[in-house]
């Protein structure tokens, strides 16, 4: 029994982590709970104060004369870029898992799959180094424009098209690391239909793509479900790559779909140096809360899509 | 006497069946488009970064410490490797010792928590994880930033891939197997080291690759605790900052100098190369393995 008592504890630790990094991260984001009160979401500037005055007390807390924090701008940039990002691979990832697991033979399938997923390993920070050396001259000199030109009359598309850094460049990022998640998933959830089911399909007169899209697709519909929410929860809190193409905008809402935005998870990275100077550290406290706002935010769509789709499959890890 | 009728379903018009035929068509072209968007995607990237830091790769790079933001980065590597693989360390002991529990254990009510909690830690955006490292490691214990920070964050950042993949691992060794070595008289310690241990290792190796591969890209959790350094490790796990390829490719990029940009790519070009090269091995581990396959 000694065995299993200590396999328990090491297993302990895993919930005892999660709570730590919740309490912690709370605790030391309370000041600025408190003193931002909930107009933190719905505020637009992020204002650490004057940093050469003197500080003063307000509501409580000690803080630089016209210190005010509101998220406003990032949250609109946050939920943009991901719910974009998620608009273009959700179709992306459904055609290569379709025709991954329907079209493709399973030999020379599996080698296509593990190419598609090891753009799943490529780390952030890399795709923003390809994003700033590539994609962002490429989109802002040729692309752009030309989307803009061709719908002048929709108003998030039309110009100013802007430098290449901003909202779509971010999504389109976003998109290609989320993709091979998407895929992957939905991959595997399509091949475990049984072969009656195609079979049945077929001797009922549906072409093989009426099989696959109207038989095998609906009966994975948590399946689906669950990998969608999973990859929009990733593009949310993904940071490097966001940082390095959104163009990092501050108190600025996005006023077309090439404007520059900022994300929460990037700005945390990006704010790190100027809320370090405030002495009062009011601002790193207002950063915790970010974090905090985070934390909340993943447990709740992870713990949804858990609890939809049960546990966890390798290729998800 | 009612007699039965034959009821013969409406067959449907050859042209109701072209369009079928065409509509199908169509969505399998759009389907088969999505995938080749997605491998042109996956080339291109993978091209563009090895062209670039093979093209600006020198000997100097292995042998000589960063300057500036010149230079080479002898230290970044090291650092890179010591943060990963102490991490790695770590975690594997935590977490293979965990997932050893859900397994085999792990029916209970902790058993499913653990599962559970686990499953949401992997969807904790990392820099997340890299400020609460940042708030209790390098400022409430005082260690700065160091090895120990960094190294413990991305830990933690890895423990859930391992528990989970060893768990999975753990649960394809046959159940006979088990029973055999109690009905031997096996203890639990004796059955898990002797037998799940061995059976299992191939899938366990690979989780464990899968879980290196992924802490050596990360950034954003070592910003805030493992900082940077322009020298070697020294040997010091707190108080000392230590080097990290990932911040290179950041940091260095946003500088308006060539010799910091070539630094970013071959930076970019080690790390994407080292980590394809643990995926790869991690595949043919479990490839290759007779009890398990992924």
């Amino acid at each position: 029994m000694w065995f299993r008592r200590l396999l328990a504890v090491f297993s302990l630790l895993v919930p005892l982590v999660l709570l730590a990094i919740a309490v912690f991260l709370t605790y030391y984001a309370w000041p600025a709970i408190h003193y931002n009160g909930l107009d933190f979401l719905w505020r637009e500037t992020w204002n650490i104060g004057n940093q050469y005055a003197n500080p003063v007390h307000r509501h409580g807390e000690t803080v630089m004369p016209g210190a005010r924090f509101g998220i406003l701008f990032l949250i609109v940039g946050t939920l943009g870029s991901a719910f974009l990002a998620l608009l273009m691979a959700f179709p992306l990832g459904l055609g290569a898992a379709l025709f991954l697991s329907e079209v493709v033979p399973h030999r020379f399938g599996h080698l296509v799959s593990f190419f598609v997923e090891l753009l799943a390993g490529i780390p952030s920070v890399v795709f923003g180094l390809w994003g700033i050396v590539f994609l962002i001259p490429f989109l802002g000199h040729h692309i752009f424009p030309v989307l803009a030109g061709m719908f002048p009359f929709i108003p998030f598309l039309a110009r100013p098209t802007g430098s290449g850094y901003g909202l779509l460049t971010s999504s389109l990022v976003l998109c290609l690391m989320i993709v091979p998640f998407i895929a992957a998933t939905l991959r595997d959830a399509l091949r475990s239909q049984s072969t009656e089911m195609r079979e049945a399909g077929i001797s009922l007169g549906a072409t093989r793509f009426e099989v696959a899209t109207r038989i095998l697709l609906p009966g994975q519909k948590t399946a689906l479900v669950g990998a969608t929410m999973l990859a929009f929860g990733r593009a949310l809190g993904e940071t490097m790559a966001v940082l390095m193409v959104s163009g990092n905008a501050l108190n600025y809402l996005p006023h077309n779909i090439y404007s520059p935005i900022s994300t929460m998870a990037a700005f945390i990275v990006a704010q790190l140096d100027s809320a370090l100077a405030d002495p009062t550290g009011m601002a790193m406290r207002s950063l915790a809360e970010i974090a905090v706002l985070l934390l909340v935010i993943s447990f709740i769509i992870n713990g949804a899509a858990r609890l939809l789709i049960g546990t966890l499959k390798e290729h998800t890890l | 006497m009612s007699g039965i009728r034959a009821v013969h379903p409406p067959r449907p018009s050859p042209g109701w069946i072209r369009y079928r035929r065409i509509k199908s068509a169509i969505g399998w072209a759009l389907a088969g488009t999505a995938l080749l968007i997605l491998s042109v995607a996956m080339v291109q990237i993978l091209l563009y970064v090895f062209l670039k830091g093979f093209h600006s790769l020198t000997p100097k790079i292995f042998t000589e410490d960063t300057v500036g933001v010149g230079g080479g980065l002898r230290n970044a590597i090291l650092g890179t490797a010591l943060l990963s693989g102490s991490a790695m360390i770590l975690s594997a002991l935590i977490g293979v010792a965990a997932g050893l529990y859900l397994s085999e254990f792990g029916e209970g009510r902790l058993g499913s928590l653990t599962r559970f909690l686990s499953d949401v830690l992997v969807g904790v955006p990392s820099i997340v994880l890299g400020f609460v490292g940042y708030v209790i490691l390098t400022v409430w214990l005082r260690w700065q930033f160091s090895l120990a920070a960094g190294a413990i964050t991305l830990a933690v950042l890895m423990l859930p891939y391992i528990v989970r993949s060893t768990e999975l691992a753990l649960r394809r060794v046959a159940s006979g197997i088990r029973e055999s070595a109690y009905a031997l008289g096996c203890r639990d310690h004796q059955v898990v080291f002797k037998v799940l241990l061995k059976a299992a290792a191939p899938g366990i190796g690979t989780g464990i690759l899968l879980a290196l591969a992924i802490s050596a890209g990360e950034t954003a959790p070592l910003l805030y605790t493992a900082g940077w350094s322009n020298y070697g490790w020294s040997g010091h796990l707190i108080h000392e900052p230590v080097a990290y390829l990932t911040y290179v490719i950041w940091s260095f990029i946003g500088e308006p100098f060539h010799s910091a940009h070539a630094l970013a790519y071959v930076a970019a070009f080690l790390i994407t190369f080292v980590i394809l090269l643990i995926n790869l091995l991690a595949r043919f581990l479990i490839a290759s393995s007779p009890h398990s396959r992924l």
